[in-house]
């Protein structure tokens, strides 16, 4: 690291970029951010209003709360509410809603639910409750990926039988071919996750840029990161060019973590998973490898079978993937507010809708 | 009835001795002689003063003097644990009360408290936390005048709860509360924000690391008078427990119907706070504290405050934080140094960590 996280977010830099963006911008361009955490970040300090008229950013699904599938979340609710189940899973998750209740409600009838920050916790929690199943809700993207594996990998080794997952790790590069062959699609330019390349390196973004016709800008969270993300995006737009760059350089590498990336294909392989609001996704997810199916909760559990629904109203599907911004919404801020959400991207404050609740409501 | 379902009754002569156990029975509140005991040697030898040395059932008061109104303000402190880096319960359900009632411009004179134990719990972790009440009563000025306590069984409440209610006196002219801020006001916080949701967290071992932070828990009551006593026009005195800053002032300008604008880059908060905060994706502004409060007052007004809060034990590091503005839709806005606004909500619900 070169920089001093002080520096990278020195406001006359912004602006100063910013204003470069404003300059070379000859028409309209739309472009995603896929990472919630960018989305936080734009909205938190407000880069958006400093963009020029003709840039849109498009929130994209990389809110793993928002994304994760109703049956799972139901499936988590009822191994929850089972009496020897300790759930342990990332914050956010409480307040997303199911079909009727959500895991703080299940908290509330006697379901023993914790949050915790690295799902290495749960194994201690497992060691010290033996006479509980520790089930932990397994969510996110390449980035939460390598410490669940580790944690499996050392729950195996250690031979805790007492731990679990619930599998709903999601991948980003199926999303981004899935928005991309949308009849719909209005995405003409990526921000890259940077966290999510720290892992997986951005090779596998070059022959999408390729398919596409389509700029990629592996970008990172602070305010000069992000508008040097939008301002490479730009000028590879009005240059007709399609390329992969990277403008994360002090994390991001081509190749990525090899280490992680082996511990991720030790005891994940890539399946079919499901979206919420998007729907199933071809190989877009990661499930345990035979070897380590043992540690998957729907294995040990008896579920009964379920069928969520969506609320009507919501339109979460179309603004994960880019085609309608949350402002679009008739429910948004009206019978949808983050103390009652209708739909994930109100839940977490890394989804599209709450973001546009908290920082972007205009003023009245 | 068998033997064995036969309740076990007693009585007088019940072999085991009353004293020298570590920990809290159900015994203790029965109103008999344990109950004496643990009164006398644990609450009322840290506590002791005049009227509730009388010992009577009640407490007896003179009215406030002639030009002053009476304030009373009550709050129950549950707090897990009970003992953190900067506090604990004691110092928190002393400080709590005693603010609350300073906040509308009173001088806290009188605390009852209520003292709820479960079964089990350590005698010893109870007499250091009585100690700190007592500390925290000597240091804002207040005498505990009445209290009571009750036992439940193990499980039926954790380990300690303290419910507060304090009692002050206040100049009968004084218009302050949180539907006094106007247009033209300035806001100022008396120091840095966040301390104490930090300092709990990690306590509660949610953070997985050491921060190095200290709950800012404080009785806020002389600062309060010091700033009434230099006859500054004050609108608003509020503290901003639960919910934090953000939350407080979205209450504050929803009861004035104003406006308020706060300047990012001024909001103190302490390195380690906003460290932590970034590392879990927390916000400071919604982190409580406990010795913090917020000012609101002429703008003209202003740097007298600062310059008198800054000679004060809790407001030497006071800024001014924002103004407010005239509107009608009670909103908070952040200017940020990016020259950007954004709009600051009531914290929804219980604030979670952010995921990545």
């Amino acid at each position: 690291m070169t920089e001093s996280p002080k520096n990278l977010r020195d406001a006359s830099l912004t602006t100063a970029i910013m204003a470069e963006i404003r300059r070379i911008t000859t028409r309209p361009w739309n472009i995603m951010e896929i990472c919630g955490g960018q989305t936080h970040a734009i909205m938190q300090y407000g880069l958006d209003q400093l963009l020029p008229p003709d840039i849109t950013l498009i929130h994209g699904p990389g809110c793993p709360v928002c994304v994760t599938s109703l049956q799972a979340i139901e499936q988590g609710l009822q191994i929850a509410s089972q009496p020897e189940v300790i759930l342990t899973t990332f914050g956010d998750m409480l307040r997303v809603p199911g079909n009727k209740a959500d895991l703080f409600t299940a908290r509330s009838q006697g379901a023993d639910v914790r949050v915790v920050y690295s799902p290495l916790d749960s194994l201690r929690i497992a060691s010290a409750n033996p006479d509980k199943q520790v089930v932990f809700f397994a969510i996110g993207f390449e980035t939460t990926a390598p410490t669940i594996a580790s944690t499996i990998l050392s729950a195996s080794k250690a031979g805790i039988p007492n731990f679990s997952i619930l599998p709903a790790n999601v991948l980003v590069p199926p999303a981004m071919h899935a928005i991309l062959s949308n009849p719909a699609n209005r995405v003409q330019g990526f921000l890259a996750a940077g966290h999510v390349c720290a892992v997986m390196g951005y090779h596998e973004y070059l022959p999408i840029a390729e398919q596409y016709q389509i700029p990629i800008v592996v970008t990172g969270f602070e305010p000069v990161d992000l508008a040097t993300g939008i301002l490479m995006t730009v000028q590879q737009l009005e240059a007709g060019k399609h390329e992969v760059a990277n403008a994360y350089p002090r994390f991001v590498t081509k190749e990525g973590n090899r280490v992680a990336q082996d511990m991720i294909a030790e005891v994940f392989k890539p399946v079919d998973r499901q979206w919420r609001g998007i729907g199933t996704i071809p190989l877009s997810g990661l499930g345990l490898r035979p070897e380590y199916a043992s540690f998957n909760a729907l294995t040990r559990f008896e579920l009964p079978e379920t069928s969520p629904s969506e609320s009507p109203l919501c339109i979460a599907g179309k603004v994960l993937s880019g085609v309608s911004k949350p402002l679009d919404c008739p429910a948004f801020g009206r019978q949808c507010t983050p103390v009652q959400p209708l739909g994930a991207p109100m839940v977490s404050s890394e989804g599209a809708c709450a973001a546009y609740y908290r920082y972007h409501r205009t003023r009245e | 009835m068998t033997q064995s379902e036969m309740p076990f009754l007693e009585g007088p002569n019940c072999p085991l001795p009353l004293k020298d156990r570590g920990q809290i029975v159900l015994g203790h509140g029965s109103g008999g002689q344990m109950t004496h005991d643990l009164v006398r040697d644990v609450f009322q030898r840290r506590l002791s003063n005049a009227i509730l040395d009388t010992a009577n059932d009640a407490a007896l008061l003179t009215a406030a003097p002639p030009g002053k109104r009476l304030v009373v303000s009550t709050d129950a402190h549950i707090v897990s644990p009970l003992f953190f880096a900067g506090g604990d319960i004691g110092r928190l359900a002393v400080c709590g009360t005693v603010n609350d009632v300073a906040m509308l411009g009173a001088d806290p004179r009188f605390l009852t408290a209520t003292f709820i134990l479960e079964e089990g719990f350590s005698i010893a972790e109870l007499e250091l936390i009585v100690d700190s009440f007592a500390e925290a009563c000597q240091e804002a000025g207040v005498e505990l005048i009445a209290a009571d306590t009750k036992v439940t069984e193990n499980g039926k409440s954790d380990k300690l709860f303290i419910s507060t209610t304090g009692f002050g006196w206040a100049d009968g002219r004084l218009q302050i509360g949180g539907e006094q801020a106007k247009s033209g006001d300035a806001v100022i916080i008396s120091g840095p924000v966040g301390n104490h949701g930090i300092a709990v967290a990690e306590a509660r071992g949610n953070l997985g690391f050491i921060s190095q932070v200290r709950s800012d828990t404080a009785p806020l009551n002389h600062l309060v008078m010091t700033l009434l006593d230099a006859g500054l026009d004050i609108h608003v005195l509020r503290d901003p427990t639960r919910g934090g800053l953000a939350t407080t002032l979205v209450e504050i300008a929803r009861q004035s119907l104003v406006n308020i604008e706060l300047i990012e880059e001024q909001i103190p908060i302490d390195k380690p706070v906003r460290k932590t905060c970034e590392l879990l994706g927390l916000d400071p502004l919604y982190l409580a504290n406990e010795g913090k409060l917020i000012l609101i007052l002429p703008s003209d007004q202003a740097e007298d405050a600062l310059r008198i809060m800054h000679n004060t034990r809790y407001g030497e590091e006071a800024q001014v934080i924002g103004r407010v503005l005239a509107s009608s839709s009670g909103q908070v806005w952040l200017k940020t140094p990016f020259g950007t606004t954004r709009v600051l909500e009531m914290l929804a619900g219980e604030m979670l960590p952010r995921i990545c």
